[in-house]
């Protein structure tokens, strides 16, 4: 019976695109309705009730649009770059371990696209590649605020990539696996979340999620003021509709991926007790299953709510300078993930004691907060009379 | 900066904070077709060609109001009363055709001071309709003098009438 | 003769994995090729990363998912990307060819030829790895017997390795550094 696994399997994975595709798409009406929230307004409410059919009417609108290719752009890359944008976007999902298992007969389908062993790599050589579509296109439009704007979001990329890794390799270490359903399945136990073993790595991966997403405040790819637009100034039509709509898809990706690595996944608390119950109750089979639903749910809801928080804070804070966003991520990032890894490893070593990272929060509580009493209180800035 | 200042970390979460608190609070937006606000008792709006307490029309086709409006929204054509039509126009001459563009017209109000025979208002509890066809912009006499059912009295406390909805007032006319 | 013939009947009954690697080799010279003889320089990153690409696919038919993986980060995730990077600041163009004189295409040919001619004696007299397929463990090219034979056996070059990197940092670091009379940008 092959067969039947490969159904399921493959059902699986046109789930998990279809999926990643929806909340994409709903995403960006998200973000309208929570940048309008968050500023008092009530967002867009005219297409359909709420105005839940924007995404479609935004789509449409793309479409109709017209399709410029600039006559001295080359042609096929700058068809290229949007595809590859949309590509590599799409790509990641596929190791996010969505759920347990699903129990069919004799068989046992787990609920992800393909559990490579070698999963946290994947997604990061995925991650990797989203830099192409960007810079490419950008040089494909033969335009020299577009090439800017390439360059812009690849040397950020990549310089984040660097912080990216970095804080992974912490969680790496605690859990001796790249696979991701080992990493979740490691942090059985609301305590053994990686946010509570790794706050600093945490950080560092949100930070830089951010950056790699080029959400604000390190949107600087995107700039009117000095950018005219960013990569995409020459794009029109559905091929910018493609690079927004990556962005949008990568933004899912990555609540997925933080909710995996730091959150437990499909994790929750007594998730054992509940699991027991239904098994219990309503035998292996049916029991199973919907206590992986029930997982899937939870997962699907700490997605949502980094979703939502990669909106409010695009819509709290102000961007970075380009300048600030490198020193941020080599002076600052890289330093401090390194750190980490350290006192991570040091906290392995001695007693497998996994909190270890926890010291470096403390001390630099400490340091803030004497720092902040001892500094000479600023005088308030006085007006000179003219 | 103190360090606890350069870890942005504090301030974004106060950032955040501040945020959320306005997620969750009343939003001041207007549903604008469906809800309209109340303009004021001086908003200037449809415009009116006044008749008198006998429902004679007031113009005297004097062409003030033409030579105020900025705009040059306004036109007429001026025509002596007939005997017998003492009950229609108040005065001896009176204005035959009257017509005002809509597209040009700033609703400055300019034409409603200008009238020495209080004659043309700029209603306040009434909006000029959107339109979108070349024919509804030019408002005639049909369109513009006063109906002696639907009279409109400036100073009446009880005409706090939101601006009425654009197909209603297209009835009107 | 003889030989090719022997390789077009082995070629009926190869596995999928046979034929897989026969159409991933192909498209990995086709794009190999294609760097080498690409008139824009953009094109032939391109191609090159491509290449890569394919040379990933190989890694992931020998089951060694981790250096496959690596592959892309490294190769095609950073270092393509700073290949692109410089090339489009360069802005090279496709008639901009006055660093091809004709010594240089000559020395080009000279060098290029040298080491096939070394590469091929190297693989004529090399042993070619043989492998037994009963004995064969499939996880041979997994993450962990890489991480073991890696800080076991060949501990010293791996961390000869990093010293060089170090040294290589440091020194970008030195030639990167603002001298006192520089000018801000
Ligand atoms: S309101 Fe102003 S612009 Fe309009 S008709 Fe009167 S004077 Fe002219
Ligand atoms: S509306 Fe008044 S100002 Fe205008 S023509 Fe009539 S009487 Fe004169």
């Amino acid at each position: 019976m092959e067969l039947t696994v490969l159904v399921i399997k493959s059902l699986v994975i046109l789930a998990v695109f279809g999926i990643t595709l929806l909340i994409a798409t709903y995403s960006t009406y998200a973000e309208r309705k929570v940048a309008a929230f968050l500023q008092d307004r009530i967002g867009p409410n005219r297409a359909g009730p709420f105005g839940l059919l924007q995404p479609i009417a935004d789509a449409g609108k793309m479409f109709f649009k017209e399709d410029f290719i600039p006559a001295q752009a080359n042609k096929w890359l700058f068809i290229l770059g949007p595809c590859l944008a949309m590509l590599t976007a799409l790509m990641s999902s596929a190791v996010i371990p969505f759920g347990d298992s699903i129990r069919y007969g004799s068989f046992e389908v787990p609920v992800q696209g393909i559990d490579v062993n070698v999963g946290v790599l994947y997604v990061f050589g995925v991650v990797s590649l989203g830099v192409y579509g960007v810079m490419i296109g950008g040089w494909a439009s033969n335009n020299k605020f577009s090439l800017l704007g390439a360059i812009r979001a690849a040397s950020q990329n990549i310089s984040y990539e660097v912080a990216l890794g970095l804080s992974i390799i912490a969680i790496l270490m605690m859990t001796g696996s790249l696979s991701l359903r080992h990493i979740v399945n490691e942090q059985n136990g609301f305590f053994q979340w990686n946010v509570f073993t790794q706050p600093l790595g945490f950080v560092i991966f949100l930070t830089c999620a951010f950056a790699e997403c080029n959400r604000t405040p390190f949107d600087l790819p995107e700039c009117e003021t000095e950018l005219v637009g960013g990569y995409h100034t020459e794009y029109s039509s559905m091929k910018l509709g493609f690079y927004l709509f990556a962005e949008y898809i990568n933004m899912f990706t990555s609540s997925a991926i933080i909710s995996t690595l730091y959150f437990g996944g499909f994790q929750y608390p007594f998730m054992h007790q509940v699991h027991d119950a239904l098994v219990d109750s309503l035998g292996s089979t049916v029991g199973h299953n919907i206590a992986t639903g029930i997982g899937t749910a939870v997962l699907f809801g700490k997605i949502f709510f980094f979703i939502f928080f990669f909106m409010w804070v695009r819509w709290t804070i102000p961007r970075f300078r380009f300048d600030q966003l490198m020193n941020l991520g080599w002076k600052t990032l890289i330093p401090l993930s390194i750190l980490n890894v350290v006192l991570t490893g040091a906290g392995l070593l001695f007693d497998k004691f996994k909190y270890a990272t926890w010291l470096i929060v403390i001390v630099m509580i400490i340091m803030a907060a004497t720092n902040a009493i001892k500094a000479p209180r600023r005088k308030p800035v006085t007006v000179p009379q003219l | 900066m103190t360090l606890a200042e350069r870890m942005y970390l504090p301030a974004i979460l106060g950032g955040l904070g501040i945020t959320i608190r306005h997620f969750f609070m009343k939003k001041p937006t207007i549903q604008y077709p469906e809800v309209k606000r109340y303009l004021g008792p001086i908003f200037r709006g449809h415009h009116v060609l006044k008749r008198d307490e006998q429902g004679r029309e007031r113009c005297t086709a004097c062409g003030l109001c033409a030579v105020a409006c900025p705009a040059e929204a306004i036109s007429m054509v001026a025509a002596e009363r007939k005997k017998g039509e003492e009950a229609l126009y108040r005065e001896e001459k009176y204005a035959a055709v009257y017509e005002i563009n809509m597209l040009r017209c700033i609703f400055c109000g300019l034409c409603e001071e200008a009238c020495p025979k209080q004659a043309v208002y700029l209603r306040h509890d009434r909006m000029v309709p959107v339109f979108t066809e070349r024919d509804q912009v030019i408002y005639g006499k049909d369109r513009l003098v006063e109906k002696l059912d639907d009279r409109y009295i400036r100073n009446n406390p009880d005409a706090q009438a939101t601006p009425t909805e654009p197909t209603l007032s297209r009835s009107v006319g | 003769m003889n030989q090719f013939n022997t390789f077009l009947a082995s070629f009926k009954n190869l596995t999928t994995a046979g034929y897989l690697f026969y159409g991933l080799g192909l498209i990995t010279l086709i794009s190999a090729i294609s760097v080498v003889t690409a008139k824009n320089p953009i094109h032939s990153v391109l191609a090159l990363i491509f290449t890569f690409f394919c040379l990933t696919g190989h890694y992931m038919l020998l089951n060694a998912q981790f250096l496959a993986i690596v592959n892309i980060i490294v190769y095609a995730g950073a270092i393509m990307v700073l290949f692109l990077f410089a090339i489009m600041f360069l802005n090279l163009k496709e008639e901009d060819e006055e660093a091809k004189t004709n010594v240089t295409k000559m020395a080009a040919v000279i060098v290029g030829g040298v080491l096939m001619v070394l590469l091929l004696s190297i693989f004529n007299y090399a042993p070619v790895g043989t492998y037994n397929p009963a004995s064969f463990d499939a996880k041979t090219g997994l993450v962990e017997r890489l991480g073991i034979v890696l800080y076991s056996d060949y501990i010293l070059p791996f961390e000869l390795a990093s010293i060089l990197f170090l040294v290589a940092m440091v020194g970008a670091v030195m030639l990167g550094k603002r001298e006192a009379g520089d000018p801000h940008f």
